[in-house]
């Protein structure tokens, strides 16, 4: 029976070819969006916390000031003295790295061409902390970070536009007023996980910038990587205790400086991509219940059109739940086919839409299978009342219809 | 056989309520043996069309009862009389009723799909069966494909293939021209004298009922009168009989 039946729907879909394909139709645009969506969503959401761990894995960066972000409190906040990173390294136990960073602003001049970029004066920790690797050339040398001497390294985006073809290391390029001598080439990193250039920086050593380009002996921000394996919680309570001793905080004064954990950003962004997914897959799953009803329109139509052809169903003997049956089955036959085709479609977008998004397309079976199961039981909601009215109609009424 | 096919005793039946009530039948005796050929005949709203509903187990009667092999009949539910349906009963309509954009072949498959038949046997019944009105080689053709008398031969084959008991035709020759009338009609005349299928026919043309060899009138809702004939119409003579 139940082949049977399965039978009579899809010759019915494909006697009425054209319009079972409009039927469906709204179930595959729906299918589709909401699984491209979540797609792409969760391909985002990689793609943010791939590029935070790039950033440095388990990295502290601490600043002066009570709050991170725009207008922050830095007035009255003494900035960082290299002293400081030296302690910490000293220690505080679990840190495996610490790097001091000065940062300013500068443009980078190479024969004709200039370039406006951002200088940081550090050590050769900062390798390790924030995950640099060179793809040319080599560290600065223990003498010329003592010396401060006028060497750099230098990042991807810096070379392609200041050198373009040309090979960096041992050029020399100029910084403000100061020639300097590049010694390495930073492995580029790529697109940050907000949109920013990673590769657009100047590496000196902290002493070159100090006494060349800031003019101070103050540092903006302490990079700090803990070891693997070591407790995030515990070692950010003995930096607190370390650099209120230092910073001679009094119990009843609150920090004067911040310790962002880049974990906790990668949490908080993935978070907050995972939040746009679950909206966007909201929006599509109410195209697919627009489907539905369209499913439930047309089946609607269908009983009316075929009311003659029930009425001979049932005057040969059709049991009426064997008429509910045929067009139950139809409905689900159909929101299931515009399920499959929606899934394909969607895999064909998200393919292409993570290529040109630059995330990564990660196929996920559950949502793949709760589209499909959510189709399906749509056929079933709104196939259930056009068939119980196609099962209800009486024999001879239905066949005197025209 | 104790039991006669076919027992209607006092059977009423009243569409509407209040002022617009419309007595369809008012009380309606009457009785059919097996292998009978009868003719139902009558004025339009005489009722007959309802007494054919009622036969053929699509509508039950207000009151009274309708027995069929002794089963109560005016007891049973719209399900329960569809079993019975599938089971004795085959309908040929004037307007044949066929599944348009079907092949001839699937048409007549479809009751046999609702017994749940495997598909071997359906195809195999089938076939005969429109062999039997002789429609071969016309199998794969769908109602369009064919003309009014051979679309009936297929609504007949479809009727035929259950091997019913009873044939119900409604004004089978309605549609048709005469020459494609009376085809049909020595068809059924056939089947009923051949296979012993009992026939039940509503017609209001004389020289169709002239086939029957019974022909039972209805006016205002009431048997008017009952008589057997030969079977034999005049205007058949010409052609050979069979039998």
């Amino acid at each position: 029976m139940w082949w049977n039946t399965l039978g009579l729907a899809l010759r019915e879909i494909r006697r009425n070819l054209l319009r079972s394909f409009l039927t469906i139709l709204g179930i595959v645009i729906g299918v589709a969006a909401v699984v491209t969506m979540v797609t792409i969503g969760q391909g985002a959401t990689r793609a943010v916390s791939e590029q935070i761990t790039s950033l440095g894995t388990n990295l502290l960066m601490i600043r002066p000031g009570q709050r991170m972000g725009p207008g922050r409190d830095a007035a009255g906040s003494p900035p960082f003295r290299q002293a400081d990173a030296e302690a910490i390294a000293a220690q505080v136990p679990g840190v495996a790295a610490v790097a001091p960073q000065a940062a300013t602003g500068a443009i980078a001049i190479y024969g004709a061409r200039n370039w406006s970029t951002v200088v940081y004066g550090t050590t050769n920790a900062y390798f390790e902390t924030n995950n640099w690797t060179l793809a040319d050339g080599r560290m600065f040398e223990e003498a010329e970070l003592r010396a401060g001497s006028s060497v750099c390294v230098i990042g991807a985006t810096v070379r392609r536009e200041l050198f373009g073809a040309e090979e960096p290391v041992g050029s020399r390029l100029r910084l403000r007023n100061i020639s300097c001598e590049v010694v390495g080439l930073l492995r580029s990193k790529g697109q940050g996980g907000i949109g920013q250039d990673q590769d657009d920086l100047v590496l000196m050593p902290i002493a070159t910038v100090q006494r060349r380009l800031t003019g101070t002996l103050n540092v903006n921000t302490l990079l700090v990587s803990m070891a693997p394996g070591a407790d995030a919680e515990a070692v950010k309570a003995d930096l607190a205790r370390l650099l209120r001793e230092r910073r001679k905080l009094a119990d009843s004064d609150d920090n004067n400086f911040n310790i962002l954990d880049t974990q906790q950003l990668a949490d908080t962004l993935s978070g907050t991509t995972q939040v746009m997914t679950t909206l966007l897959g909201a929006v599509a799953a109410v195209s697919l219940l627009v489907g539905g009803i369209g499913i439930m329109n047309i089946m609607l139509v269908s009983v009316t059109e075929r009311t003659r052809e029930i009425g001979i169903r049932l005057a040969i003997g059709a049991l009426g739940y064997e008429v509910l049956a045929q067009f139950l089955v139809e409905a689900v036959v159909l929101a299931a086919l515009g399920g499959l085709i929606g899934i394909v479609l969607a895999a064909i977008a998200s393919v292409a839409l993570s290529g040109l998004m630059g995330v990564p397309y990660l196929f996920d079976p559950a949502i793949n299978v709760l589209a499909f199961g959510f189709a399906a039981v749509i056929g079933i909601v709104f196939g259930y009342f056009p068939a119980r009215r196609a099962a209800r109609l009486d024999p001879i009424e239905a066949l005197r219809h025209e | 056989m104790t039991a006669p096919l076919i027992q209607l005793r006092g059977v009423t039946k009243v569409y509407g309520s209040g002022s617009a009530e419309v007595q369809a039948l008012r009380g309606v005796d009457l009785e059919i043996a097996d292998g009978e050929f009868v003719a139902i005949m009558g004025p339009s709203g005489s009722g007959k069309s309802t007494a054919m509903n009622i036969l053929g187990c699509l509508d039950s009667p207000t009151a009274g009862a309708y027995l069929f092999r002794g089963v109560p009949v005016h007891r049973l539910d719209r399900d329960q009389r569809a079993l019975l349906r599938r089971a004795h009963l085959g309908f040929v309509f004037q307007g044949f009723n066929l599944l348009p954009r079907t092949s001839a072949l699937e048409n007549v498959e479809l009751p046999l799909l609702y017994r749940g038949e495997p598909r071997a046997a359906r195809r195999r019944a089938a076939l005969a069966a429109l062999a039997s009105v002789g429609l071969q080689g016309r199998e794969h053709h769908t109602p369009a494909e064919l003309s009014g008398g051979q679309q009936q031969r297929v609504a007949i084959a479809r009727a035929l293939v259950t091997d019913p008991t009873v044939l119900l035709a409604d004004e089978p020759t309605g549609n048709l021209d005469s020459q494609r009338g009376r085809e049909i009609m020595e068809l059924l005349a056939a089947l009923n004298r051949d296979r012993g299928i009992t026939v039940l026919m509503v017609t209001h043309e004389a020289d169709m009922a002239a086939y029957a060899r019974r022909v039972v009138r209805f006016v205002d809702g009431r048997l008017d009168s009952d008589h057997r004939q030969d079977g034999v119409p005049a205007t058949a003579a010409p052609q050979p009989e069979k039998a």
